[in-house]
């Protein structure tokens, strides 16, 4: 069963105007969250939001029921989320989506995030940890502000950085690391998530490698449990909801014009 | 307790809530929040004779309370239903009511033909309202000939309830109404989705791949309970009422404009519980104003 409830706001830590961490706790045990899940934010009292707002669940503290979720800033709903104060209600339902796969195979794994795209991969690090696999995470951003949470990855793995104006790490897109260029590029499988052309961009590499590609999409969503059929994207069998074949697809699958 | 039940025809819902087709899947999703038995019915997913991909992403747009939606009924055609759906479903203590559409009369024969044999499926309703298909559709529900001859024709190979699902997107929403009962629809629902679009105004561009789609939700909710109200007057057989019912509140309107029923259906994308919820609020409201049964305010709209 799936959990629907009001969650009491119990910190919202800014890392700058537009990116925040929200955690909320529970009245009830949170069920088995997988990399990858997400949850559906209900904003209330805010004109012009009507719908929920589907947010990667980024950490879980089972034993305290406490869930968090970073939010950035893009419009209207993820701006209020933010304005909530401590012991407030939100509604959250949960664990919604599929997850990223985690194979006992894979002895290296290169995991790349863009943007809010790192979200999932807190979960994705401490299941890469629990099953000995080696991860690698490759984080990118616009500028320094952007990249946030890299202590938090760096318990679980290496931590590499990009930023377009080379505020930090080196200086450009996430796909023009140099890790890609390595001799030692070696990798079971990339793990992606952030902006479409990012994605695109990362899984043409693992083509090229021959590597397996895990993405996580982002698509506006009605509901996020699989009715409204929305959501959907392009697949080799046809549309598929990205709220519920989804939002994990690996990239071959996807019927992406690359 | 107050009585919930009510009649449709001469099916007996346990209760007057039901769910709108195309915001609840085919129940399997649902049944992750609750046991759907609690309901008085389910309209399914809208069905068709083929497999329908529907349009391409982007869909949904959100408006104003509300959104627009031009999924443009994407399904995997009436076959698959009856194989590999309804099995699963069958089983349900609700009345599971399928959602028929087609391109053309026949298209319209053809699906209900297959449903005809459908044990659990006590009714259907035919959609001649869908803004989202290019063929068919709401093409045959805004004019009442070929609002008459669809109905008709449906009416000659169905022998269970048949309810019409009307669109508002007409002149005048009774003179509708009456063609399609004076063509042997058991029951009228409305409404269906209003036609919108929404644009982007900075990049000059409609938000919906189809620039149009169909608007839902409390935004409609006026429109609708106007729409229930003059259908209410103009015939005399049942009405499901059905526009941007969020709450218990927002049914009681319904009723008292002169539903015999309602669909929930947005609202179910914002609370999945939300009809669970308006059932345990119509009781509330029965039984704050002393009513026995819900057939009691059923178009009592003082006026």
């Amino acid at each position: 069963m799936k959990v629907v409830a009001d969650h009491k706001v119990v910190n919202i830590q800014y890392f700058s105007e537009e990116n925040y961490v929200i955690q909320m706790e529970s009245p009830v045990d949170i069920p088995k969250i997988k990399p990858g899940n997400f949850a559906e934010i209900k904003v209330d009292n805010t004109p012009g939001v009507f719908l929920r707002r589907p947010f990667s669940i980024l950490d879980v503290d089972y034993e305290n029921k406490l869930i968090s979720f970073y939010v950035k800033v893009i419009g209207k709903g993820t701006r209020y989320i933010g304005l909530y104060e401590i012991g407030d209600q939100i509604n959250l339902i949960y664990p919604l989506g599929n997850s990223f796969t985690v194979s006992d195979k894979d002895r290296k794994v290169l995991i790349v995030g863009g943007g809010s795209g790192i979200a999932p991969f807190i979960l994705l690090g401490k299941e890469m940890v629990k099953n000995g696999i080696e991860a690698t995470f490759l984080i990118g951003g616009r500028s320094q502000r952007d990249i946030i949470l890299t202590k938090e990855f760096a318990k679980y793995g290496d931590v590499l950085v990009t930023t377009e104006d080379g505020s930090l790490g080196e200086k450009g897109l996430v796909t023009q690391h140099s890790v890609f260029i390595s001799p030692q590029f070696k990798y079971d499988r990339i793990y992606a998530c952030g902006p479409d052309p990012m994605m695109k961009a990362v899984a043409i590499i693992a083509q090229q490698k021959e590597i397996t590609c895990e993405v996580s999409l982002e698509n506006t969503m009605a509901c996020g449990f699989g009715i409204c059929l929305c959501c959907v994207t392009a697949t080799q069998e046809g549309n598929k909801r990205v709220c519920l074949e989804g939002p994990v697809f690996n990239s071959r699958y996807l019927k992406w014009q690359i | 307790m107050a009585d919930l039940k009510v009649k449709i025809h001469n099916l007996e819902f346990k209760n007057p809530v039901t769910v709108a087709s195309g915001t609840f899947g085919f129940g399997e999703e649902m049944a992750e929040f609750f046991d759907l038995s609690l309901l008085g019915g389910i309209f399914v997913k809208g069905l068709t004779i083929k497999n329908r991909e529907g349009h391409v992403y982007p869909r949904m747009a959100e408006t104003p309370s509300g959104m627009l939606n031009a999924v443009g009924l994407q399904n995997k055609g009436i076959d698959y239903f009856i194989d590999h759906i309804y099995p699963n479903i069958k089983h349900l203590d609700t009345h599971i009511i399928a959602n028929v559409n087609g391109s053309t009369v026949e298209e319209y024969i053809e699906v209900t033909e297959k449903l005809n044999d459908l044990e659990k499926v006590t009714a259907i309703e035919l959609n001649i309202s869908c803004p989202n298909v290019k063929e068919g559709g709401m093409l045959f529900g805004i004019s009442c000939p070929s609002a008459i001859a669809v109905t008709d024709a449906i009416r000659k190979v169905y022998k269970k309830t048949l309810i019409v699902k009307l669109s508002p997107n007409v002149t005048d929403i009774a003179e509708m109404a009456r063609a399609v009962e004076g063509a042997g629809a058991d029951s009228i629902s409305l409404i269906n989705t209003l036609l919108g679009m929404a644009i982007n105004a900075e990049k000059r561009k409609p938000i919906l791949s189809t620039i149009t789609g169909g608007l839902s939700g409390p935004a409609i909710k006026p429109v609708a309970l106007r729409m229930v109200w003059q259908v209410y007057h103009a015939v005399k057989v049942p009405i499901i009422g059905i526009g941007g019912i969020m709450n218990a509140t927002d049914a009681i309107e319904f009723f008292l404009a002169g539903s015999s029923a309602i669909q929930v259906g947005t609202a179910n994308f914002i609370d999945p519980m939300a009809s669970l919820k308006i059932i345990d609020g119509i009781n509330e409201y029965l039984n704050r104003h002393s009513f026995q049964s819900v057939n009691e305010i059923i178009g009592l709209l003082e006026t």
